[in-house]
């Protein structure tokens, strides 16, 4: 029924979501801009070296209350390292392994999906029980596991995170291929051979490309948890380079005394986590409102 | 129907026996588990002792096979550190994890599908903002950090609830929360757009058309319909909540399986990890399939077209 | 005695994010008792948001902005949410156009047409699933007794479609607003269709609006016609009438688009443009820019729907 019932009610029907600028576009960005910018100019803007020790002055409260000190505005933990500083050196961390395993991810994942999707048959049953297998086991087990066995190092985390969630890129990606697919071929591929791998990357890979940046955002945020929980359990880059994860391990212990440092840590995560989701929801409705979960 | 049924059981036995691949290969990671399963000081003697032991010098191939036969046997070997079989450990840690997983879920479910619902029934109102906010707040918290919050609030702060522990009612209010705070927030999400798309339908509106009243329309229709997608959530997001549930059981010390995991990963002691592993996703394939079953009867149309995944 | 249904002046308009759509500017018509109307016109002319109008189900952003529409004297636009809903499927019932997405795929139709029966009135659910199967029974469809626990899925197009007239007509409307019900379904279920909804309007002595852009289906059904184009009645007769003596330049293209025997071999005729943007009609008559016959006066001033003959009213000036 292409009547004027219909036509209009394709439009966006929310008035709010039309508006020029949205809200949402706007936090997210801000916010992610201003973390990216902490996060690579740390050295210029943090006023302390992360890993200094001044057990002086150990675990003093943040600059507002009573006992407060003005050059350390959040505090300092228990061994007097200033937490500013560390937050804006733990954020390279988050964000520079976050970003890399989500490209791992993307990569392994949408590799697999266009293979799945494309090839189809065997193919695409073997891949699927591969995703299956990986999706059974808990991946924060499967990553400690690996970890462990292989060492705490950056590249073993970036590479475990990476190996672990590019099932969320394959099955889009597969999804995707699958309804072009549909469209497109008639014959099977392997009547059309060497020809077929170069439409495959020209007309699919475009198309699909939309979903993919949308779970790539989503995913950032997701990694960006999933590496400070590593972190938190001892299991992600090792000190002295300051992670938030290991941060908010160490303010466990404190819990009861010092509160700020587990809080400004924990504070950091979520602002860019809230940040990133909200980009990436913004994105979807933009790009694409199907895949809205 | 019964096609449908046997067709997902095999499936789901090809997956068991992927997740058997990786859990024995978890061990053989590094070329030579015995580096793993020893101290570093470990005498020359003793590695080869172990070697032989442990079979390590056969092929690859012959390891695997007798690893998935005593598999299949329900043998995992000792546990190193604690010298008792350690499927038998686990099954006795199991329980409280299983607790806390569903008391997680239930939370999770009871919070966010009247919320979603709410929200979706008076669109654009004050209520579905507030819900769109705390939603993306909730999604955006990392578990252990809600968890040393309420810690911090609840437990410490106001002495409501223990801070640890596994002892009554009261100790699991907590961590239950904590574990289902992220799976709240995105369920609320789904529930709400679910909802949504359904009222939007075609046949919602011949419903209405017939005169049929909107509290019918909402709750018997539409909610039937918007809670397939939701179902088929459900069972991925248990293993989520598995996952999660290693750490909050670590923050709040409660004796379930993932404070085992954690416990073993860090003692080195393999053959347990690889037990808790494979125990942990069978459960996680058996809770799917019982999902997909739930699917069918509400569902009727999926026993006849081919569910695209 | 008053017409059963009576349309004065309705506006209905889409407040979209880039203008607001003026779906129906100003439609009037009315419906006797016992009287087939057919509403004619393309797609996206505003015939199916007038009959979504009248059971005041418009999706948001729409809404109904001006006018009247009378059920039997009393003014259903006055009505509160509750009252309107007991007109809805008691008074007036409406099959649309697809049965396939109109149906709930997820319960059976029996449940749902019983469903249908248990919002007008008492009655357990045992007797409103038996009204179930008489339902179907009445709009023929073969073994009632078993198809009644049948889902959407598991029937035929026709089959869906004969489900979706039992809902409507479960709880005994005297009108029946049917929104192009044939267009979904093949050429021989469409005679079936159409033959069995001549038979329920015969014996019931319902009133129809009829609306499609099919003019097949006006001949058969329809006792008479409203023409509608960007949202305005243009032309409204009797069936023989208007197929005799077509007065609106639309009309007239209209007709010429049907194939016929004694053209064979020509070819098809189409109306040259596309129909105007309702977010900023033109000032003057809509289907100026299209029409072979315009004059300077038609692009100034919307011609009035005058009555030129009895019974028969046109938007235009310039025809005989």
């Amino acid at each position: 029924m292409t009547d004027a019932a219909t036509l209009a009610t394709a439009l966006p029907v929310r008035s709010r979501a039309r508006r020029r600028v949205s809200f949402r576009a706007v936090f997210g960005i801000t916010v992610l801009l201003a973390m990216g910018g902490a996060a690579l100019l740390a050295p210029q803007l943090a006023p302390w070296d992360p890993a200094r020790q001044m057990l002086l002055k150990r675990l003093r409260p943040p600059a507002w209350e009573a006992r407060g000190l003005r050059e350390h505005p959040l505090g300092t933990d228990h061994l007097g390292r200033d937490i500013l500083s560390r937050i804006l050196y733990g954020g390279r961390i988050s964000l520079a392994v976050s970003l890399s395993s989500v490209a791992l991810a993307a990569t392994l994942g949408v590799t697999l999906g266009l293979c799945a999707g494309f090839f189809g048959g065997r193919a695409d049953a073997i891949i699927m029980r591969v995703v299956d297998v990986f999706l059974a086991i808990p991946y924060i087990l499967l990553a400690m596991g690996v970890v462990f066995a292989l060492g705490p190092s950056l590249l073993n985390v970036i590479l475990v995170m990476g190996a672990t969630r590019w099932v969320q890129f394959a099955r889009i990606v597969r999804a995707d291929v699958l309804s072009i697919r549909e469209r497109e071929f008639v014959v099977g591929a392997r009547a059309r051979g060497n020809r077929a791998l170069r439409l495959l990357v020209r007309h699919v890979l475009p198309n699909a490309l939309t979903p993919i940046i949308v779970v790539a955002t989503l995913e950032l945020a997701f990694m960006i948890i999933y590496e400070s929980a590593l972190s938190f359990l001892g299991l992600g880059v090792q000190p002295p380079t300051p992670t938030w994860g290991w941060m908010l391990a160490d303010g466990r212990n404190y819990i009861a005394t010092a509160w700020w440092l587990a809080t400004f840590p924990g504070l950091a995560i979520m602002l860019t986590v809230l940040a990133v989701n909200l980009l990436g929801d913004w994105l979807r409705d933009r790009l694409d409102p199907r895949l809205t979960v | 129907m019964l096609a449908y049924l046997a067709r997902r059981l095999l499936q789901s036995v090809l997956v068991l026996l992927g997740v058997s691949v990786i859990v024995f290969g978890l061990l053989h990671l590094t070329g030579d588990p015995t580096r793993l399963l020893l101290p570093l000081e470990a005498r020359e003697e003793d590695v080869r002792q172990l070697r032989a032991l442990l079979g390590l010098d056969d092929p690859l191939w012959l390891q695997y096979v007798r690893f998935l036969s005593h598999a299949v046997h329900a043998d995992f070997g000792l546990s190193f550190k604690h010298q008792v079989p350690a499927l038998g450990l686990i099954l006795s840690t199991l329980p409280a994890t299983l607790e806390l997983t569903a008391a997680g879920l239930a939370l999770a479910l009871l919070v966010a599908v009247p919320v979603g619902i709410l929200a979706a029934l008076r669109r654009n109102s004050l209520l579905d903002a507030v819900c769109s906010v705390g939603v993306l707040v909730g999604q955006a918290m990392p578990v252990y950090w809600l968890g040393l919050l309420l810690i911090m609030v609840f437990a410490v702060g106001l002495g409501w609830f223990p801070a640890a522990g596994r002892d009554g009612l009261r100790s699991l209010v907590l961590p239950a929360t904590a574990l289902g705070a992220f799976s709240m927030a995105r369920l609320a999400r789904l529930a709400r757009s679910g909802m949504l798309e359904v009222l939007a339908q075609d046949y919602v509106r011949t419903a209405r058309s017939a005169g049929v009243r909107a509290f019918v329309v909402t709750y018997k229709y539409a909610l039937k319909n918007a809670a397939i997608p939701l179902v088929t959530v459900i069972g991925l997001e248990f293993g989520i909540l598995l996952g999660g549930a290693v750490i909050t059981e670590t923050i709040f010390a409660w004796p379930g399986v993932g404070r085992l995991a954690v416990d073993a990963i860090f003692s080195r002691d393999y053959p347990l990890v690889q037990a808790i592993v494979a125990v942990l996703a069978t459960l996680f394939v058996v809770i799917n399939l019982a999902v997909d079953l739930l699917y069918t009867y509400l569902d009727p149309r999926i026993v006849y077209v081919r569910r695209a995944r | 005695m008053p017409p059963l249904l009576e349309v004065d002046g309705l506006q209905t308009q889409f407040v979209t994010g880039t203008g607001t759509v003026r779906a129906v500017d100003g439609v009037s018509f009315a419906i006797e008792r016992g009287e087939v109307l057919g509403l004619v016109g393309e797609s996206g002319c505003g015939k199916s948001v007038t009959s979504l109008s009248i059971m005041r189900l418009v999706p948001p952003p729409g809404r109904i902005a001006a006018g009247h529409i009378r059920l039997e004297g009393e003014d259903l636009l006055a009505k509160d949410a509750e009252a309107m809903r007991q007109v809805r499927g008691a008074r007036i019932g409406m099959v649309f156009q697809e049965p396939m997405t109109s149906l709930n795929p997820v319960f059976s139709i029996g449940d749902q047409i019983a469903s249908a029966a248990l919002a007008h009135g008492g009655g357990g659910r045992a007797a409103a699933w038996e009204r179930a199967v008489e339902m179907l029974q009445l709009v023929q469809v073969p073994s009632p007794g078993e198809r009644v626990r049948d889902y959407p899925h598991q029937l035929s197009g026709g089959l869906r479609q004969r489900a979706m007239l039992a809902l409507a007509l479960v709880s005994g409307p005297r009108l029946l607003i049917a929104d192009e019900p044939t267009t979904a379904l093949d050429v021989t279920i469409q005679a079936q269709i159409l033959d069995l909804l001549r038979r329920l309007q015969a014996e019931r002595g319902m009133s129809v609006l009829m609306i499609t852009h099919d003019l097949g289906v006006v001949a058969e059904l329809c006792h008479r016609v409203a023409v509608i184009y960007a949202g305005r009645i243009v032309e409204m007769a009797p069936v023989a009438r208007i197929f005799a003596r077509p007065m609106h330049p639309y009309t007239q293209g209209l007709l010429r688009c049907l194939p016929h025997p004694s053209r064979f071999g020509q070819p098809l005729f189409s109306i040259e443009g596309v129909p105007p943007d309702l977010r900023r009609p033109p000032a003057g008559c809509r289907f100026a820019p299209r029409c072979p016959h315009v004059i300077e006066s038609c692009r100034r001033a919307e011609p009035p729907l005058g009555e030129r003959e009895p019974g028969h009213l046109v938007a235009c000036p310039v025809l005989p």
